[in-house]
């Protein structure tokens, strides 16, 4: 299921809509993640505060999104793009590849909510596929 | 059976209470479609399944929107039993029509996504939560009566095989 050229170009203009709420849509995905799969907590025992919107989930969220923007950036390189990315996930976060599943489907969820007439079932395709490979890429290190 | 408290129920039905059926039936099989299109294979005799506007204006695919999304109502209005309403359901999905459980996971999703088109910020990450408790609930019971049939034991008599060899 890799990306076709159809799908690349409707990333990037989808991304070029929304890229400025980037900090806000990563916000609300890793709140709904926190919130919706609880299982997802044990990788933040050291923060203070896992409430949605809290300071450190704020800041978080737009990492996060920081991340994907790149992503899209080097949408035809993933892997050798995410290179370093990977490492950090394979070797000091040590992320269940499982969790990018459900932090893509959050991150869906909140894209559905801000931009309802924009995310169509084309975009929606195109997105999940895009976050799939991303999550593919992430993987790449870890065994 | 899963545990509801009275918060719990109240957002479920409030967020179902939102839901046109009409309106949601076929923008969910739009969604199912188009993003999990292997979902195909169960729908041979539908016709044209293969665009938005074309699942969009399929007679077929919204009456069985109208079909899944009623069964949904009685779940939301039965919410402490309704596995077991769903029993039969889930043998006929296993036996007859025979689909893939995990495609209940994939269709759960996609209503998820097309009520938080409807319902934006009202879907605040709490909401979401119970929504997803109770589809996860649905999706289970659906997927119960996948299950070999229990055998029935032969009642156990004394053994007689003695009987062939004495000496009579």
């Amino acid at each position: 299921m890799s990306l076709s050229a159809k799908d690349k170009a409707t990333v990037k203009t989808f991304w070029a809509k929304i890229s400025s709420s980037g900090e806000a849509i990563g916000t609300d995905a890793l709140s709904r993640m926190l919130a919706v799969y609880p299982q997802t907590k044990t990788y933040f025992s050291h923060w203070k505060d896992l409430s949605p919107g809290s300071a450190p989930v704020v800041k978080h969220g737009a990492t996060v999104m920081a991340g994907v923007g790149d992503a899209v950036a080097k949408i035809d390189d993933l892997t050798s793009g995410l290179l370093s990315l990977s490492e950090l996930h394979a070797f000091t976060l040590r992320v269940d590849p499982s969790n990018f599943k459900i932090l893509s489907h959050n991150i869906l969820v909140v894209l559905a909510i801000m931009f309802p007439t924009d995310f169509t079932p084309e975009v929606h395709v195109a997105m999940d596929k895009f976050l799939a490979a991303v999550a593919r890429a992430l993987s790449e290190k870890y065994r | 059976m899963v545990k509801w408290t009275e918060e719990e129920r109240r957002i479920v039905r409030g967020v179902w209470e939102k839901v046109d059926i009409d309106e949601i039936g076929a923008e969910l099989w739009a969604r199912a479609l188009i993003v999990y299109p292997w979902i195909e294979r169960y729908f041979g005799s539908f016709g044209d399944i293969f665009t938005t506007t074309a699942i969009l204006n399929n007679p077929k695919l919204a009456a069985l929107g109208k079909v899944v999304l009623s069964a949904l109502d009685t779940a939301v209005k039965n919410i402490d039993n309704f596995k077991a309403m769903y029993a039969s359901l889930s043998r006929q999905h296993y036996e007859k029509i025979k689909v893939d459980p995990d495609n209940f996971r994939l269709l759960a999703e996609c209503i998820t996504i097309t009520i938080a088109c409807k319902l934006r910020a009202e879907l605040s990450p709490q909401v979401q939560a119970t929504w997803q408790k109770f589809l996860s609930a649905v999706v289970e019971a659906m997927s119960s009566q996948y299950k070999l049939k229990k055998k029935k034991k032969k009642k156990s008599r004394p053994d007689q095989t003695w009987r062939k060899f004495s000496i009579e």
